[in-house]
């Protein structure tokens, strides 16, 4: 391993900027890396090299102030690029730029919508390096807007919780870095590092969650059981001090995304295992970094700017992909005004507030028809719902948000509204994720696009126009990139998670996503198999669950036997179906797949049901569980809504959340 | 006279260069390796195409393996051994052999076993021509450098001119 020691102190001022900027290169290709130190010498910014992503991590952790910015290669042996990038925007919020010889435009999308700032292909020119300056500053500057419109709101939110919680006494932080509770609270690192804030204070320190630290939270939402997680009762359990009920309860959405977001990934057999309550075990055989860094993922540390809710993972990567791209955002901005309004009529501080979720699981359903744009948009365009589909299948497996989303007529606003109304557990997760995803359109982290259902439609709205014709490309618009994000993702973490949790929806979600992937190289075929799975699983029914299934399930599968599934699945009864498994028959043709994944998609937003997410839970294999299971009721999302109705208030916490940073979001365009 | 020798060795390198690009075998990314090269790297060229040659072998034995076994192929080993021969040749301006890669890549994703094995006898015949012409090219500099060097002031040449 290389790694040269640069000589810039922590106190970078910009004086000379861009000159000294503080880089940290990491490529396990010697010859790259050895280039890439030649080219930002030139630059003149300051150089640190390393050869692998631990060691990267690990001199991040030490101390973040260190470096301005760090370029990573996607291809690394010990660590997906894509994993460190998560991990570094989620623990860190430097600015990442990708690199990677490999110029295929889903993999690029899957850079942006994991949060990174820029993605160049190599091999890398002087030119561009020259310009990778502007990524830090953005980051400085943008958060710095945020923050001042988040921090009003914040200051209500924390205000309110301070009132309830415990006694916040402020710095949680083990390693003694700043902490920061909630998303929006990132731009305030600056400003609160010395801060040791207390709970009435607008901004809360973050709490880092560390290995330990998680591990006796996963314990102790194991012990209570996931969909009962509370997180007063969770924060007894644990029985750690400085640990406030608004740091856990936004750990814990963040867990209930991550666990969605693997479940999805998982195997089926991964399912049952978390189904049995093995969810801890399965979550610890990730390897609690990566488990640990992909939970983070979810959460998107704080990167959303007005959210303020540090459990909505969307935020995070919100503001991770708000630097860069910010296009989806925009357009999604009015859309997602709708939404904040009603999250803010849904919940008051919704963090945490658990108990105000019944009254908001009520809200729910008018809250999503409530946003009459947003479901105009979202009437069931399949071709749009295909591609959203498929992107919150995988991340919704296991939830029935299917509910939700169905107000939204949009596949998307299904999984939503389905995570959000399904799984009570993973529901805060789910709703960030949604927030993100409606604001980011990007890709946001996979669970985000589960999660916002308001969002989802307005997102999806802006989406479909594009969906549809990314389906045709394969790529292009926010949907797609979350489509494509999504597959991908599940895919590493395979954790198995509680498929109970797949929210029919998801299902869908994942076959549009795994439409969109087969159309990718069969390298991809992990994020196809993902879609294949959800496909075919719909052939039955319109159902978004089976989506999420077979997603499952079809990560699982080694790429003959997916598109061997696929071709199974031709035989489906539903025509939906069929069209989608012909068309994921047709070699993945990309736009032939997705049009029928959106079609369906379309159908299995509104018909998820909960059946879906039983399916999930038993991991069946594709064909059969799925397609039984999934029924096709047009109120699917609002029976959903009853069924998950205790699930619900979680749902509606972290729709709070998500509204409220969609709300934040919103204000920050 | 040593003056001379020293534009002479540049003058066979830049032709060497010049033969070298027209034939594809490089492309300007070559050159902005050689731009980096300055007073405070002097070597830099040099030690980036010797780890690139190293990191190249390595690669192209595995792959040599990998692609020679009868039973089973791994894709997705080959795939990220090509990864990163694309990458790395990319970098270095090794353009004939990223070209070389890519369409053993395109093989191997299609299950092309003939093609794949085609592609890298191809890709191990351009990986040794490149190596042996940078050779050449690295000990023409050598030479030039210490033609070069021979130029400076020097009190023995000094008194014999």
């Amino acid at each position: 391993m290389t790694v040269e020691e640069t000589r810039a102190s922590s106190g970078n001022d910009f004086d000379d900027f861009p000159k000294g900027m503080r880089v940290l290169a990491v490529d396990d290709d010697p010859t790259c890396l050895k280039l890439l130190e030649g080219l930002l010498r030139k630059c003149q910014y300051h150089v640190t090299l390393a050869n692998q992503a631990r060691i990267a991590l690990n001199m991040l952790r030490e101390n973040r102030n260190r470096f301005d910015l760090i370029i990573s290669d996607v291809h690394m042996p010990d660590m997906d690029g894509f994993k460190l990038l998560e991990l570094v925007g989620l623990e860190m919020d430097l600015p990442v730029i990708m690199l990677s010889a490999n110029s295929d435009p889903k993999l690029v999308m899957k850079g942006i919508t994991h949060g990174a700032c820029d993605y160049l292909v190599k091999p890398v020119r002087v030119e561009e390096l020259r310009n990778i300056w502007q990524h830090v500053v953005r980051k400085k500057v943008d958060p710095k807007s945020r923050d001042k419109s988040n921090s009003s709101y914040d200051r209500d939110q924390q205000g309110s919780e301070g009132g309830q919680g415990p006694a916040v006494t402020g710095n949680v932080d083990q390693d003694g870095k700043s902490s920061r509770k909630r998303k929006d609270d990132e731009e305030e690192d600056e400003e609160n590092d010395q801060d040791d804030v207390d709970p009435s204070a607008q901004k809360k320190p973050r709490v880092v969650w560390s290995i330990e630290l998680h591990r006796k939270f996963v314990a102790a939402v194991n012990q209570l059981g996931l969909e009962k997680a509370v997180p007063k009762r969770i924060l007894d359990l644990m029985n750690v001090d400085g640990l406030t009920r608004e740091n856990v309860a936004s750990h814990l959405q963040k867990y209930r995304l991550y666990l969605k977001r693997i479940s999805t990934a998982a195997s089926q057999q991964a399912n049952m295992v978390a189904a049995l309550g093995g969810k801890d075990a399965s979550y610890l055989r990730m390897g609690s970094l990566d488990g640990y860094g992909d939970y983070r993922t979810l959460t998107g540390s704080g990167r959303l700017p007005g959210t303020g809710l540090s459990s909505y993972a969307p935020s995070g990567m919100l503001g991770r992909l708000n630097s860069p791209a910010g296009v989806s955002l925009r357009g999604l901005a009015s859309p997602t005004i709708i939404q904040p309004n009603l999250a803010q009529s849904l919940s008051n501080p919704a963090f945490g507030k658990f108990q105000t979720i019944g009254s908001q699981a009520h809200q729910n359903p008018n809250f999503f028809q409530g946003i009459p744009s947003s479901l105009e948009l979202d009437q069931f365009q399949q071709t749009k719902s295909t591609t959203q589909v498929g992107d919150f299948s995988a991340i919704d497996s296991h939830r029935s948000f299917s509910a939700a989303t169905n107000s939204f007529a949009d596949t998307r606003a299904a999984v939503n509204s389905s995570n959000l109304l399904g799984t009570g557990p993973s529901n805060p997760l789910l709703l960030q994720g949604n927030t993100q995803q409606i604001q980011n359109g990007l890709g946001f982290v996979n669970q985000s696009s589960v999660n916002v259902p308001s969002l989802t439609s307005d997102s999806f709205n802006v989406g479909t126009s594009g969906s549809s014709n990314i389906m045709d490309d394969g790529r292009g618009q926010e949907w797609p990139f979350q489509v494509s994000k999504f597959s991908s993702n599940p895919l590493p973490l395979n954790e198995p998670f509680n498929t109970a949790q797949m929210p029919p929806n998801s299902m869908i979600y994942n076959s549009s996503s795994s439409s969109i992937h087969i159309q990718n190289s069969p390298m991809q075929f992990p994020s196809n198999s993902t879609i294949s799975a959800p496909i075919e699983d719909s052939r039955g029914e319109h159902q978004g669950g089976l989506v999420g299934n077979f997603v499952q399930n079809v990560n699982q599968l080694p790429n003959q036997r997916f598109r061997q599934h696929k071709q199974d699945y031709t035989n489906n009864s539903n025509n939906a179906f069929s069209a989608l498994s012909t068309l994921s028959n047709s070699n993945g043709g990309t736009t032939p797949f997705s049009q029928t994944v959106d079609q369906d998609n379309g159908g299995y937003n509104r018909r998820v049901n909960g059946s879906v997410s039983s399916i999930m839970q038993h991991g069946e294999t594709e064909k059969s569980p799925m397609n039984m299971k999934m029924r096709s009721t047009d109120g699917y999302i609002l029976d959903q809504t009853k069924s998950h109705g205790g699930l619900v208030p979680n749902n509606y916490d972290s729709l709070d959340d998500i509204m409220n940073a969609v709300m934040k979001r919103v204000q920050t365009f | 006279m040593l003056g001379l020798e020293s534009y002479r060795l540049v003058a066979d390198m830049n032709r060497l260069l010049a033969l070298l690009f027209h034939q594809g075998v490089l492309d300007e990314q070559f050159l902005q390796l050689q731009q980096l090269q300055d007073e405070s790297s002097p070597n830099f060229v040099s030690e980036v195409v010797n780890i690139y040659f190293n990191e190249s072998e390595k690669l192209l034995r595995n792959l040599r393996t990998l692609l020679m076994d009868r039973e089973q192929w791994e894709y997705k080993r080959v795939g990220v051994h090509l990864n990163q021969l694309i990458g790395s040749s990319s970098s270095i301006g090794a353009n004939r052999i990223r070209n070389v890669c890519v369409a053993l890549r395109a093989a191997s994703e299609q299950n092309n076993r003939l093609g794949c094995l085609r592609a890298l006898d191809v890709l191990e015949h351009e990986y040794c021509y490149l190596k042996n012409k940078l050779h050449e090219f690295f000990h023409i500099e050598q030479q030039r450098v210490l033609a070069a060097g021979i130029r400076y002031p020097n009190p023995m040449q000094q008194q014999q001119q």
